[in-house]
This record gives C-alpha cells, sequence and structure tokens, in this order.
C-alpha cells in the first residue's frame, strides 16, 4: 500500500464520507421497515383499522397498502439523490488524492 | 362464461410464436459476441442502468407474481394487496445496503464479494453451495409453475410444456449468456407491463376512470369483506418472518445480483436499483385492479372451476375484455414471463458452479478463458436438463413452499455473509462458512417441519416448529453465528485486507 493510499485511509474526509454514508443508509432503512413493518403490524394486530370505509366502499387499507408501495420508491428516489449530488462529489475529491 | 383457454387459438399461437421467433433471432445475434467470459457472465458490463432497470424487473417479476397475485386478489380480495406490498419492499434494502458495494467489489457473483479477502476454497464452496441451493429451489417452482400454465394456456400436455420451456431457455443461455438473457428479460419486461397496463385501462373505461367504482362494485358482489384484511395475516410474529423472507431474501438471491455485474459502475447499478423499483412498484399497484376486476367481471366461482388457485384470473379477464386476441396476447405474455426468469435462474446456478467452484476452487483462480467458456457452457448445460428433469419429476406436487424455501434460504444463507463480509473487518472465513451453513441448514429443516411442510404435505397433526416462515429464527441465527465464531477465532490475512477492501468499495478503486 503507497502514502497516498494511506493518507486517504486515514484522512478525516474519507472517514467521515464512510460514517455518512451508512448513516444516511441506516436512517433511509429505519424509515423503510417503520413503513412496511409498521403496516404488517397493523394488519396483523388492528384490522379494525384498516378496514374503516373512507368514501363508498373503499377501505382505509386500500390507500395505505399503495402507500407502502409510492414510499418505498420515494425512499429509493431520495437515496439515489443524495448520493449523486453529495456521495459521488467526495468520491471524486477523494479519488483526485490517490496516485495510483 | 365460455372461455377459448386452453386450445391453442390462432392468436395465442400467432404471438407465441413471434416471441419465440423474436427472442431466438436476438439470441444468435448476442451468440456471436459472446466471446470471452465477460460477455458471457456480465454481457460485457455494457447494458445502460434504463436497460438494466428493466432486466432486473424481467428477471424478477415471475409468473408467480403476474398471475399469483392477480389470482390471491380475484379470489381472497384486500388479501391479495398485502401480500403484494412484501414483494416491492426488498428492493430499496438492496439499494440501501448492498448495490453500491456489491458492484464495486465483485466481478461475476456475490461469491467473489463474499470471498474478497477470505480463503478461497471454504468460503467459494460454501456461498455457491448457499447460491445454488437458493436457484435450484426457485427453478423448481418456476419450472412446475411453467408446466401448469403452459399446459393450460395452450392445452399442451405437461411434459411437453417443462421440455418445450426448458429448450427455449437453454438456447437463449447456452449461445447468448448474459447478452440474450438481458434483452430476452427486457423484452419480457416490457411485455408485461404493456400487457398489464391495457388491462387495467380497460378495466377502468367501463367505471369511467373511477376506482372508487370498481371496489363499489366487488363489494357490491361479494361483501365489504373482500376489501378489509382478512385471514392471511393472522400471527404477527408469522407476518413478520414472512416480510423479512421477502425483503432481505432479494439480498440473496443470486440471479438478481448478478445482474448488477452488468453495468459499468456503482453509479450505474445505483440508477439500475431505481428504474426497477419504479417498474417493479407500477406493476404492484395495479396488478389489484386487475384482480378485483376479475372477481367482478369474471366471478370467483368460474376463476376457480378453471384453477383452483385462482391463477387463471388475469388471461379470463383478458378475454373477456378483449376477446380472443388479447387472451392469445396474455397467455403469450405470461409465457415469455415464466422464460426469462428461468433463463436468468439457469445462468446463475451455472455461473456458481462454473465461476465459483471450477475456477476458483478447483483451479484455484487459475484457468484460461477458453478453458473458462467451455465449463461455463457446460455447466449450463447441466444446470438446463437438470432443470427440465426436476420440472417433470415433480410433476403434479405442491411446489408453492419452494418460492418460500428459496427466499429464505437466500436470506439466511446468503445474505448475512455478503453484508457481515462488507462491513466488519473482523469477519473471517470461519465465521462465514459457520454463518452460510447455519443459515441453509436451520432455513430448511424449520420449514420441512412447520406447518407448510409438517401439516399441510405430510399429514402429520401439529408442526414441531410454529411458525410457516422461518426467516426470523433461521436469519438471525446465521448472524449471530457469524459474528461469534469470527470473534472466537482470528485471521489475520483477512484483517489485514480490509483496508484494501474499503477503499474499493467506497470508492470503487481497482473494481472492475
Amino acid at each position: 500500500m503507497d502514502d497516498s493510499t494511506r493518507r486517504v485511509l486515514e484522512s478525516a474526509e474519507f472517514r467521515q464520507l464512510v460514517a455518512r454514508r451508512w448513516r444516511v443508509s441506516a436512517l433511509a432503512s429505519a424509515c423503510l421497515f417503520f413503513l412496511y413493518y409498521g403496516y404488517i403490524l397493523l394488519v396483523g394486530t388492528n384490522k379494525a383499522v384498516l378496514a374503516r370505509r373512507i368514501g363508498g366502499a373503499v377501505t382505509l387499507g386500500i390507500p395505505l397498502g399503495a402507500a407502502v408501495i409510492v414510499g418505498a420508491w420515494i425512499l429509493t428516489a431520495a437515496y439515489v439523490v443524495w448520493a449523486n449530488r453529495s456521495y459521488d462529489a467526495a468520491v471524486q475529491r477523494l479519488r483526485a488524492h490517490l496516485d495510483r | 362464461m365460455q372461455t377459448t383457454l386452453g386450445t391453442p387459438t390462432v392468436s395465442a399461437v400467432v404471438f407465441f410464436g413471434l416471441i419465440v421467433l423474436l427472442t431466438l433471432a436476438i439470441t444468435w445475434w448476442a451468440a456471436r459476441r459472446t466471446r470471452s467470459t465477460r460477455e458471457f457472465y456480465a454481457a460485457g458490463r455494457r447494458v445502460s442502468p434504463f436497460q438494466n432497470g428493466l432486466a432486473l424487473a424481467g428477471d424478477y417479476m415471475s409468473a408467480a407474481s403476474f398471475l399469483g397475485i392477480a389470482g390471491l386478489v380475484a379470489l381472497r380480495g384486500y388479501d391479495g394487496m398485502i401480500y403484494a406490498t412484501g414483494w416491492l419492499v426488498g428492493w430499496p434494502a438492496l439499494m440501501f445496503l448492498i448495490a453500491e458495494p456489491l458492484r464495486n467489489l465483485g466481478t461475476f457473483t456475490f461469491a467473489d464479494v463474499v470471498a474478497y479477502r477470505l480463503r478461497q476454497v471454504p468460503v467459494r464452496v460454501a456461498s455457491a453451495t448457499g447460491g445454488i441451493l437458493t436457484v435450484l429451489l426457485y427453478t423448481i417452482a418456476q419450472m412446475v409453475g411453467s408446466g401448469n400454465l403452459v399446459m393450460l394456456l395452450f392445452g399442451i400436455s405437461y411434459e411437453w410444456a417443462v421440455l418445450c420451456v426448458g429448450v427455449v431457455m437453454l438456447a437463449y443461455v447456452l449461445f447468448g449468456g448474459m447478452i440474450a438473457t438481458t434483452w430476452v428479460q427486457i423484452i419480457k419486461a416490457v411485455l408485461l407491463l404493456f400487457g398489464v397496463t391495457v388491462l387495467t385501462v380497460l378495466v377502468l373505461a367501463r367505471f369511467d376512470f373511477n376506482p372508487g367504482a370498481l371496489y363499489a362494485a366487488v363489494a357490491a358482489k361479494y361483501g365489504q369483506a373482500a376489501l378489509e384484511p382478512g385471514g392471511l395475516v393472522t400471527d404477527p410474529v408469522d407476518a413478520i418472518s414472512l416480510g423479512l423472507a421477502l425483503m432481505f431474501g432479494l439480498l440473496g438471491l443470486p440471479h438478481i445480483l448478478m445482474r448488477f455485474y452488468t453495468v459499468r459502475d456503482a453509479r450505474a447499478a445505483r440508477l439500475s436499483v431505481l428504474y426497477a423499483t419504479g417498474f417493479i412498484g407500477y406493476f404492484y399497484l395495479i396488478i389489484p385492479i386487475v384482480g378485483f376486476a376479475a372477481a367482478t367481471f369474471v366471478g370467483r366461482d368460474a376463476i376457480r372451476r378453471i384453477d383452483p388457485g385462482g391463477n387463471m384470473a388475469a388471461p379470463l379477464l383478458a378475454e373477456f375484455l378483449g376477446g380472443t386476441a388479447f387472451l392469445g396476447f396474455i397467455a403469450a405474455v405470461a409465457f415469455a414471463t415464466i422464460l426469462a426468469v428461468v433463463a436468468g435462474l439457469t445462468l446463475a446456478g451455472a455461473t456458481a458452479l462454473s465461476h465459483d467452484v471450477f475456477v476458483h476452487a478447483i483451479r484455484r483462480g487459475h484457468a484460461t478463458e477458453q478453458e473458462q467458456m467451455r465449463v461455463a457452457r457446460a455447466a449450463t448445460l447441466i444446470f438446463g436438463v437438470a432443470a427440465i428433469l426436476l420440472g417433470i419429476v415433480f410433476k403434479g406436487q405442491n411446489v408453492a413452499f419452494m418460492v418460500g424455501l428459496a427466499f429464505a434460504v437466500a436470506c439466511s444463507a446468503n445474505f448475512p455473509a455478503l453484508l457481515l463480509s462488507i462491513l466488519w473487518r473482523r469477519f473471517n472465513t470461519a465465521g462465514a462458512v459457520s454463518s452460510i451453513v447455519t443459515g441453509a441448514t436451520l432455513s430448511v429443516v424449520l420449514i420441512l417441519i412447520s406447518p407448510t411442510v409438517w401439516v399441510d404435505l405430510l399429514k402429520n397433526p401439529s408442526p414441531l416448529f410454529p411458525l410457516r416462515n422461518p426467516a426470523i429464527v433461521s436469519m438471525t441465527a446465521a448472524f449471530v453465528v457469524g459474528v461469534v465464531v469470527s470473534l472466537a477465532t482470528r485471521e489475520p490475512s483477512a484483517e489485514a485486507k480490509f483496508d484494501d477492501e474499503r477503499l474499493r468499495t467506497y470508492l470503487g478503486v481497482g473494481a472492475v
């Protein structure tokens, strides 16, 4: 391992980048878990809420189920926006410090 | 209502013939471009993120999700919708946890990542075993399903149906490798999304584009209960366990993970997942409309008469709304759906055999390009023939549980070792092998003694393990064993290589 590699690995910027990457990922995963497992637990423990009618025959469960899918996609898109803007820029800066 | 389902109508045969001709023409074109392992396993890494997003969707959306979920919604109402959400939520998790490291660290398979800094032979053999077990279970379910479906759709015998699917699929993979497989999956995804969209528009047109009116018609015919959660989710622990298997199983499916090596870099991998999640999410969002409409227009009794499992709900609705011609189109789309999935599975199984077992475990990484190509094609042939034989052997068996088992093995054997190898410096060979063995054994054994197999199939009075889905136990155990065994043993060389791995994981330095 050459000097420039060691310097990059030990740099505060690299460490912060890795820490930030997993913080973002943990936060996004937590939102996903809340959304999906929250929905499943609601189905498992309190069916009456989902059976509540919200207009005509439509039950609250129908928009909630759709919201899980749409919400999951929005989380994915939010991660991509963050990674494309912030993460990739930091990677470019760090790679510029490498000799190889 | 009268149906021509099960008789080879002109339109069904024409659409079926067109799909087979088009895909075989593409295979011929792809075969001339497939000269090296890079092309055979990874389509030369020249697939664009948009194309890969479509191909991932085509690789993932099986006939079980198209015909099965439409049928489940038709027969069991809202419960089918709950099931549909589970099939999407793995995709964001795949993005947040492994998509980019997977692309940066590997060459052709997820075992490349697990074995990156560990001892090659034991880790390759263990990872390939977990991968092949997952792929085989999934393949059996797909082949048996395809035999039954093609038999119902076109009225040919089960054995001919399996043979027909097997031979066409084998032609794609054997000659066209990943390039042909990718295009078959893209074509299938486009056809499937188009077919389901047309169905949905035709349905909504009958209700003046007011979905509320559709739900009112469902409630009028089958009561408000059809729009409320019913008996599918009763035990919350079992429901969470199924959710874990569906979500994290995706992160251990070899045929899905392999697609990440067809794009240029981690950024392209990231975009692929975004496109794939969009296409798959759209599909699961509108498929319940197809199911509810089938219940309304075709009727539950008529659907059950053709197939008790409800699999023919969507084709019957297509016939009701668009006549024989549209039924033929939807039947051909279902056929293309099966082909694309089994092609992806066969390529993944063959790659584990040839790249992981032969090249890295037997030859210790030393094999010429020509030799690797020969072995890759031989492995494809072996895997394809095995798929056909297994399809015929399991004729008439209830194999629906095998999809669940494939997801349970994927999330318990493959995913924990993959995630730990990316994240944790102290993870080592002993930890990886014991985690994979624990996850694979536990998920298989627990399913065998669960209510699904022990009671429903083997007719024992009570199960030895209470849950239908073992993931909550088997996946947790695989993580715990992987961590404990790693902590109990030391492998200085693995720890020393972790810095190098981090540079590649996060900055893409040295990624191929």
